[in-house]
C-alpha cells in the first residue's frame, strides 16, 4: 500500500521530512518556516571531533532537534523510537505503515542505493520518510530526491543500521496527533529567541558568533602551521561542511532570510524585512567566502587567496551576524 | 541616566535599521543561481536553493551545482585517490593485503569495518597482512565483500 503522502523537495532533508510529515497531518507550514521554528541557524567548530582525520565544521544543529524543536514548539505530540534490534525494527515500521501512519527516518548515506556515488560518505545524519510497502520494497519520500523512491528490506535495513561516527541505530520518529488550533505566532517568537540564544549567547567559544570568530583566528593562519597541502584540505572541509547537501551554510542563511520575510507578514512586524534582507547579504557573503576558498583547493604551492584574507572575511560575517541577532533579541518579546 | 541609555540603544536599533534601508545589499537574485552540472542530474537529484526574485521575495530553485562546491567535492575524492594509490603500491609489493586497498576505496577504517563485520579490530588490523589475508574462509571473505559492495573476485585483487 501506498500512502496519501504529498511528496515536496527541500533543501535540508530534516525540515523535508518534518515538513511533509506535518503536512500529512494537515499542518501546510512551508520550509523556511519550519526552519526558523526549529532555530535551525547555526555555527560551530569542533576540531576534537574527527570525520576523514579533519575537523568538523558544522551549520547545523545535531541531527534530530529540527523535528523535536519545531513539533513541540507547534504543540504536536511525536514519538521517538531507537532500537538494538533489526528485525524488531523492521516489525515496529511494518505496523506504522500498515496503520496508515508515515515514519521518519534516521539513516546513512553511504549504502543509499539512489544517491549519486560521489555523495556516498560515511554520515549518518540523512532523513527520508517511509510512506508504503509493495512486494516486500519500501517506497521512501527522501527530500532531497525529486521523485518517489524505492528501497528493498535489505537495503533498508543497511541504511538504518550504518556504523561510523554516530551511528544512527534504526532511530524513527512519528506524529501521534496534532492539536486543533496552532499557535504560530508564539512558535515563531519563541524560535527565534531560541536562536539568538544559540548565536550569541552559548558559554564556549566554538558555538555561534564566537565560533566563527574563533575559527577566523585560527584559519589566519593554518598554511604556516600545516602546510599549504594540509591547509587546503582543511579548507576543503570547511567549504563542504559550507556548501554539501544537508549541511549548507550560506544556503541555510538564506532560508533563515526566507524565514524572517514569512515572519514579518506573519508578526505584522515589517523591521524583519529589513533584518531579512541583511540576512541575504550575509549569505552572499559566505558565498563569496566559499568561492574565494574555493581556488585555494586546487595544490598550486601558493594559496590564491591568502588565508588572512579568508579571515578577515569570516570575521566581517561573524559582526554581521551579531548585528542580526542581537537586533532580532531586541525586537522579538 | 538610565534613560539615556534607553535613547542610545534605541537610535542604535534606528540608525542600523535605516543603514540596512539606505545599502541595500546586493541579493542573490533567482537568475544568478548558478547552475554548473558535475554531479548531479536534472530530473533525478538537484539541489533546492532559496533565492528571492525581482520583487524582493524569497522562492525555491532547483540548482544543479556551483562550481566552488564541485571543487571541494573533487578535492576530497582527489585525497581518497591518491591514498588507496600508495596502499596498492605496498600490496602489490606484498607489504599488505588487498583488504587493505578496498578498504581506502570503500572510505572506510578498521574501527567501521570491523563495526560492520562483527570482527574484532584486532583480528581486521591482522586480516591487512598479506600472510593473514590469504588464509581467510569463504565465509570470512563474504563478510568483507558484502560490507565493501563488491565480489569476491574484485576483494582478492586489486
Amino acid at each position: 500500500m501506498l500512502l496519501d503522502f504529498s511528496h515536496k523537495m527541500a533543501a535540508h532533508c530534516e525540515n523535508g521530512t518534518t515538513r511533509n510529515l506535518l503536512n500529512f497531518y494537515g499542518i501546510k507550514l512551508s520550509e523556511p518556516l519550519i526552519f526558523g521554528i526549529a532555530s535551525g541557524c547555526f555555527y560551530s567548530y569542533m576540531p576534537f571531533i574527527r570525520v576523514n582525520d579533519l575537523p568538523v565544521f558544522s551549520f547545523r544543529n545535531l541531527p534530530g532537534i529540527i523535528f523535536k524543536r519545531s513539533t513541540s514548539k507547534l504543540g504536536v505530540s511525536v514519538e521517538r523510537m531507537k532500537f538494538s534490534s533489526p528485525a524488531k525494527s523492521k516489525e515496529k515500521l511494518d505496523e506504522l505503515i500498515e496503520k496508515g501512519i508515515p515514519a521518519g527516518l534516521l539513516v546513512g548515506v553511504f549504502y543509499l542505493t539512489y544517491f549519486p556515488p560521489e555523495y556516498r560518505f560515511h554520515f549518518n545524519a540523512h532523513n527520508l520518510v517511509v510512506i508504503g510497502k509493495e512486494n516486500g520494497r519500501y517506497y521512501v519520500s527522501d527530500p532531497v530526491m525529486e521523485n518517489i523512491e524505492t528501497l528493498t528490506d535489505k537495503e533498508l535495513q543497511r541504511v538504518r543500521f550504518a556504523q561510523g561516527a554516530f551511528p544512527p541505530k534504526g532511530k524513527m520518529y512519528w506524529i501521534r496527533a496534532v492539536p486543533e488550533k496552532i499557535d504560530i505566532e508564539t512558535a515563531i517568537c519563541r524560535g527565534i529567541k531560541k536562536n539568538c540564544d544559540d548565536m550569541l549567547r552559548i558559554p564556549v567559544p566554538i558555538f555561534g558568533v564566537k565560533g566563527i570568530r574563533y575559527t577566523a583566528n585560527r584559519l589566519k593562519s593554518w598554511d604556516a602551521r600545516y602546510g599549504e597541502h594540509k591547509a587546503s584540505l582543511r579548507l576543503g572541509q570547511f567549504i563542504r561542511a559550507l556548501e554539501e547537501i544537508g549541511t549548507g551554510g550560506a544556503g541555510f542563511r538564506f532560508m533563515y532570510a526566507a524565514f524572517l520575510q514569512e515572519a514579518a507578514l506573519i508578526l505584522n512586524k515589517p523591521v524583519l524585512k529589513d533584518l531579512s534582507v541583511e540576512m541575504t547579504g550575509i549569505g552572499d557573503n559566505w558565498r563569496n567566502f566559499a568561492a574565494l576558498g574555493a581556488k585555494n583547493l586546487r595544490d598550486r604551492g601558493v594559496p590564491a587567496t591568502p588565508y588572512t584574507e579568508l579571515s578577515e572575511l569570516l570575521l566581517k560575517i561573524a559582526g554581521r551576524e551579531e548585528k542580526v541577532f542581537a537586533e532580532l533579541d531586541r525586537i522579538i518579546k | 541616566m538610565h534613560l539615556f541609555y534607553v535613547l542610545i540603544y534605541l537610535a542604535e536599533t534606528k540608525i542600523f535599521i535605516t543603514f540596512i534601508r539606505i545599502f541595500n545589499p546586493f541579493s542573490m537574485n533567482i537568475k544568478e543561481v548558478p547552475q554548473d552540472a558535475a554531479f548531479l542530474k536534472a530530473g533525478k537529484l538537484r539541489d533546492v536553493c532559496y533565492a528571492v526574485d525581482d520583487e524582493g521575495n524569497y522562492t525555491q530553485v532547483l540548482s544543479v551545482g556551483w562550481d566552488p562546491k564541485n571543487e571541494a567535492i573533487r578535492q576530497a575524492w582527489k585525497q581518497i585517490n591518491s591514498k588507496s594509490e600508495k596502499i596498492r603500491q605496498k600490496v602489490l609489493d606484498s607489504k599488505l593485503s588487498p583488504l587493505a586497498y578496498h578498504m581506502e576505496r570503500g572510505l572506510m577504517n578498521v574501527k567501521i569495518l570491523s563495526q560492520y563485520t562483527g570482527f574484532s579490530r584486532w583480528v581486521v588490523r591482522r586480516h591487512m597482512k598479506p600472510c593473514k589475508f590469504n588464509k581467510l574462509s569463504i565465509e570470512e571473505l563474504e563478510k568483507y565483500a558484502e560490507t565493501l559492495n563488491i565480489s569476491i573476485e574484485t576483494l582478492k585483487t586489486v
